[in-house]
């Protein structure tokens, strides 16, 4: 059996200790997260954390509460400044000097824990907002639509099983269907990346397994990080695991091989 | 939706041509008409439309972006303060000590030379562009220092009170060199016309109804384009908007700005119109005021703002002359009242109850159609 | 020729004078003091200056009485005669007999300047030998503000009798003056006196020892310039310590203002924009409990602020119950909404209590025990500020106490950091907020009773106090009490010592601008929250 620290750094990573050329990025990965601390009034919610994704690669982030994944996620999107280490993305792009406007232009998606979407706007407007285009005010206030674009929204209007709710206001929508938006609206951004937090909380059995197609779907091109806690999900998702437990990665690998680390059974999986 | 006018803005738009073109034609009748406007109330009318605009610029930040200021009523000050130096220095020599440069109350303040500051207030244009620069500024150095370090809700809400007490404590100053205690007033002309005389009345309303009517149209643009829509998202889900990659600060600074301009032009299109200006315009309990206004109309629907101005005004006016003393308890508990049981405003209740009977009647149609067809 | 005559007998005075300071008091007392009393008939400044020297010299018994009589202006002169008014009565001076009117010819006797200080210093060296230490002690005083040289034997002697430790000091002080500025002391003197003026220390001696008498010698005028930069310094070091308490009394009185709004905006996250008015409350009952007092037991008027305070915080805490029921918990989590219902209802409650009380101000009176002040040092406390600093930190302990000890604290603490979980833990979570809200309203009357001391108890009594006590609030962060204490603080005394320097009205507002760059810079206060409790 392997010792857990083992698991800790992915071979891709372990041969660069010493500072790259500046001009030669850092790594390869497409994230990489290197000794990442927060701490809030003594409390430290990451702890050297590490790791790395790949291009096009699905990883789900499984742990106790409190295990520091959501902080991960605020730490990627910019909401929360790590105290130490390094996060970055494509290998030039530190992101722990950028807002998080600038992080989500760079190509970084995010889907909260609880659905969030425009309620007040409609379904069509959702998407609409979420297209991938010139972000500054006064481009946004002279842009029309183009006939491009409603091609776009019609796509993934039906993609995501909305088309005939385009015109509802978003709030009129059932929490699954709201869940489907929230992942359209991240996907007509054309992110190179997608933190999904905990997307088939409040499903049903159908709508997760709808969920999880949607989600291998999407990861054939972009990369994806998937936090959640409901086992079948992950199961159903088959990609390489990582078990974060108080702030630090406990272990890593597939599902069966974390499933059966001794310490993850302790901290989270019980016996 | 997203078109430039829905119904609410033909009704609003054509109500306000018939309002303009309304008061001037019933100015003119003859005193014995029963339809007479008398000369005293034209200028009130357009005290109302201007406190209508503040009103809507107001709720183009409050309605559709979900800043709420407590300080709005300083912006408005401020234009007005522009456009009454203008019309101080338009007094000339004929003031009381005849003074050649100097407004009477330097000359009383033994004040030797004109502050810095109220150089090029001679001129027209100037004073003009003042009206919407000095706000302006003013909006976009506290909304740079606000919006990017995220002070939001209620924060911004005190702080933006405490600007407007801050400035009207400087203002009460004689050595601000805006008159002190007793603010600017003594108005002679405007562009050479008599500010009393019943013309200048009139333009000065048409003026207001114009500026009313276009700053209407420019937020209602705003509103139905994509800016309005980031807007509204602003409103309703901040950090969503933020991790969609719009820059949440940049927005609210913009409109932030844009509305205390608007807040500017009413401010100096009210001057004239009132003949004074002084630091009880920055009183925080004005700005709160204007916000019940909108609150009363109906936040977020532009009208209900302009709406609500001239409905609470009126009855302001009402009620300090027959029951000054009942006022602070009706304004008080309309406070209380809107904000307990009428969310949505006069404008939003109503069109809730239009919409429900016009559901009933769909639905007794289709009942009335399913009964046909058994 | 008249204008000769006064002056002879000027000169004979004089010699007179001489005379009898060489004799002593004793055989030639009764014939100077009744030819003084005659001279003042002639109605010339430098007779009468010479004629006080010479009663005071005299040791007559009546010498103080006429001299007294004569700085009151109650003292007329006419041929020959001097007699003293006492309201209608009028008394010769050297007899001692009883008139009804005014002899003809009779005229006030009139004082200049010279004369007047005449008048102190001979005063002052008549009470030096009073049998009263109180008297003795403000005799000194005076002689030393005086510095005639003059009173000088009269204070050397009294001195030598002086067994009052404190009277001894002041009247060594005063001989230091005297012998600082005479114009004919030896070097000797002059140094005795420099240490003893320095030890003094205050505004006074500095004003002696940087006007030295001309043509001393060097080195002395060298010791004096240092003495006197050492007391400016020790009194600008006063000054620092009198700002500093008038801050921490202006703090006080914010932290009373603001504590109660700690509470509800602090922990409930209501924005209460009629908490002022509660403060206003409080006050008002302090005027009603006072006017109930007044006319029903005026023998109770010395603790009319101890009724007054658990009345206060009955009514502020009863309506603000009443608001929480009726308004608040309609609202709760739209904090915009609550904000202006809460301005809705601070007008209701400022006309509701002009339309009872009046709009003007009422007369709140302060109790004997509260007025009249502490001197410590260059220090001066008054009493009621002292109240005013004791009671701000007492309520603030107390309340401290509550919230931690108590089980409404530890409810109330319950609610504020999981709403949800406290109630499903069967604590009443609805009675909690109305509580709570109560609890900070009731602090925010009992504000009003200490508030009623020192300022105007009027309508708009709580506006004034409803900015201040929100900055205090934010500034501080919100949901810690310490921060309230520490918010507090800091702008008493930035407040206190930016004064000085800027005005009143200014300091306001350049401490406005500053917390509004500090809640720039720092969003959520002194004493932020960190971590997932922001979020909430």
């Amino acid at each position: 059996m392997t010792h857990p620290d083992a698991l800790i750094l992915p071979p891709e990573a372990t041969g660069i200790a010493q500072p790259a050329p500046a001009a030669r990025p850092v790594t390869t990965a497409l994230l990489y997260l290197d000794g990442v601390t927060v701490s809030f009034d003594g409390f430290r919610a990451l702890n050297a954390l590490s790791l790395t994704i790949g291009h096009a690669e699905m990883r789900a982030i499984i742990g106790p509460n409190g295990a520091g994944k959501t902080t991960m996620m605020d730490v990627i999107t910019g909401k929360t400044r790590p105290n130490e280490g390094d996060v970055l993305f494509e290998g030039v792009h530190d992101l722990t000097r950028l807002d998080e406007a600038a992080i989500a232009s760079l190509g970084i998606g995010r889907k909260f824990q609880t659905p969030t979407v425009f309620d007040m706007h409609s379904v069509e407007d959702n998407i609409l907002l979420a297209l991938k285009s010139d972000r500054r005010p006064f481009p946004t206030l002279f842009s029309r639509r183009t006939g491009e674009e409603r091609d776009r929204i019609d796509a993934l209007l039906a993609r995501i099983r909305l088309t005939d709710q385009r015109a509802r206001k978003a709030a009129e929508l059932s929490h699954g269907q709201k869940q489907w938006l929230e992942i359209g609206m991240l996907l007509a951004q054309e992110p190179k990346l997608l933190l999904v937090d905990e997307p088939a909380a409040g499903m049903t059995d159908r709508e997760t397994a709808d969920t999880a197609d949607l989600l291998r779907e999407i990861a054939q091109t972009r990369a994806v990080v998937v936090v959640e806690h409901d086992m079948t999900f992950v199961r159903d998702l088959g990609v390489k695991v990582t078990c974060l437990h108080e702030g630090s990665v406990l272990a890593e690998g597939s599902l069966d091989a974390v499933s059966a680390n001794e310490r993850v059974i302790d901290v989270y999986l019980g016996r | 939706m997203s078109a430039l006018l829905d119904r609410r803005g033909i009704v609003f738009l054509v109500a306000l041509a018939i309002l303009a073109i309304a008061v001037p034609l019933l100015n003119a009748l003859p005193a014995s008409s029963p339809f007479h406007i008398s000369d005293h109330l034209v200028p009130l009318i357009g005290k109302y439309l201007c406190f209508a605009l503040l009103a809507l610029s107001v709720d183009l930040i409050w309605g559709y972006c979900g800043i709420l200021s407590l300080g709005h009523g300083a912006f408005f000050a401020l234009g007005g303060y522009a456009m009454g130096m203008y019309l101080m220095r338009q007094i000339g020599p004929r003031g009381v000590y005849a003074h050649p440069v100097l407004p009477d109350f330097m000359v009383f303040l033994n004040m030797k030379e004109l502050p810095w500051f109220w150089h090029g207030f001679d001129q027209f244009w100037f004073a003009a562009i003042m009206v919407v620069v000095v706000p302006g500024l003013l909006a976009f150095a506290f909304g740079w220092l606000a919006f990017r370090s995220r002070v939001t809700g209620v924060y911004l809400s005190i702080i933006t009170q405490a600007m407007t007490f801050a400035l009207m404590l400087a203002l009460f100053r004689n050595d601000m060199g805006l008159g002190g205690n007793n603010g600017l007033t003594d108005f002679k002309d405007i562009l050479g016309f008599p500010v009393q005389a019943p013309s200048t009345r009139i333009a000065l309303f048409l003026l207001s109804a114009l500026a009313l009517a276009g700053a209407y149209l420019l937020c209602r643009w705003i509103i139905a384009s994509k800016l309005g829509k980031v807007l509204v998202a602003v409103r309703d889900a901040e950090s969503r908007t933020r991790f969609l990659g719009y820059r949440v600060e940049s927005y609210k600074l913009a409109v932030f700005t844009l509305s205390a301009m608007l807040a500017g032009i009413a401010g100096a299109l009210y001057v004239p119109q009132v003949g004074i200006i002084n630091p009880s315009e920055f009183a925080p309990a004005n700005s709160i005021e204007v916000v019940i206004w909108v609150a009363v109309g109906g936040r977020g629907t532009l009208v209900g703002a302009a709406l609500g101005a001239f409905a609470v005004n009126i009855g302001k006016s009402w009620f300090t002359g027959a029951l000054p003393e009942l006022w602070l308890f009706a304004l008080g508990g309309l406070f209380v009242f809107v904000t307990l049981f009428m969310p949505r405003g006069i404008l939003g209740t109503l069109e809730d109850w239009h919409g429900a009977f016009r559901a009933r009647r769909r639905v007794r149609a289709t009942d009335a159609a399913a009964q046909a067809a058994e | 020729m008249p204008r000769i005559r006064p002056f002879l007998r000027a000169c004979l005075f004089a010699l007179g004078l001489a005379a009898s300071l060489a004799l002593g008091p004793a055989p030639a007392a009764a014939d100077a003091y009744t030819d003084a009393l005659a001279v003042f008939s002639a109605d010339s400044f430098s007779d009468t200056d010479a004629a006080v020297t010479a009663i005071a010299a005299s040791g007559h018994p009546q010498a103080e009485a006429v001299i007294r009589a004569l700085q009151d202006g109650r003292l007329l002169a006419g041929g020959g005669r001097a007699f003293i008014r006492e309201g209608a009565a009028l008394t010769d001076a050297a007899t001692g007999e009883t008139l009804a009117a005014p002899p003809p010819g009779a005229a006030t006797v009139r004082l200049n300047n010279r004369v007047r200080r005449t008048v102190a210093a001979a005063l002052g060296s008549l009470t030096l030998l009073s049998p009263d230490p109180r008297r003795r002690l403000n005799a000194a005083a005076a002689v030393f503000k005086a510095r005639d040289a003059t009173a000088l034997p009269t204070l050397e002697e009294a001195l030598a009798r002086e067994g009052d430790r404190r009277v001894r000091a002041a009247m060594a002080e005063a001989r230091a003056a005297i012998l600082f500025s005479r114009p004919d002391s030896n070097a000797a003197q002059r140094m005795e006196a420099l240490d003893i003026l320095q030890a003094r220390g205050d505004q006074d001696a500095l004003a002696i020892l940087s006007n030295p008498p001309a043509g001393i010698a060097p080195e002395i005028a060298a010791a004096a310039a240092g003495a006197a930069d050492a007391i400016r310094g020790r009194l600008e070091l006063w000054r620092a310590l009198q700002n500093a308490w008038y801050g921490l009394s202006l703090g006080s009185v914010l932290l009373l203002a603001a504590i109660g709004l700690a509470i509800t905006f602090g922990t409930m996250g209501v924005i209460n924009m009629a908490h002022g008015e509660m403060v206003m409350l409080g006050a008002y009952t302090t005027f009603v409990v006072q006017e109930l007092i007044r006319v029903h037991a005026p023998w109770m008027f010395g603790g009319s602020l101890f009724i007054a305070i658990p009345l206060a915080f009955l009514v502020a805490g009863a309506v603000g119950v009443a608001i929480e029921r009726c308004v608040i918990r309609f609202l709760y989590g739209r904090p915009l909404e609550t904000l202006l219902a809460t301005w809705g209802l601070s007008l209701m409650l400022q006309q509701a209590v002009r339309t009872v009380f009046g709009a003007n101000n009422r007369e709140v009176g302060t109790p004997q025990w509260m007025s009249g002040a502490l001197e410590i040092g260059g220090l001066a406390l008054t009493y009621n500020r002292i109240a005013i600093v004791v009671f701000a930190l007492i309520v603030f302990v107390v309340l401290l106490l509550v919230l931690r000890y108590t089980p409404l604290g530890l409810h109330v603490r319950a609610v504020t950091q999981n709403r949800r979980m406290a109630g499903s833990m069967g604590i009443p979570t609805s009675r909690i907020d109305a509580l709570t809200f109560g609890l900070g309203s009731g602090v925010a009357g009992i504000a009003g009773v200490a508030l009623s001391q020192i300022d105007n108890v009027s309508p708009n009594l709580g506006q004034s106090y409803i900015i201040d006590s929100f900055m205090v609030v934010v500034f501080g962060g919100v949901g810690n009490l310490w921060g309230t204490l520490v918010g507090a603080m800091t702008l008493g005394i930035a407040n206190k010592f930016l004064e000085p320097y800027a005005g009143a009205v200014l300091g306001k507002i350049l401490l406005l601008v500053a917390i509004i760059l500090f809640i720039q810079r720092r969003p959520r206060g002194l004493f932020a929250l960190k971590g997932r409790a922001v979020e909430a």
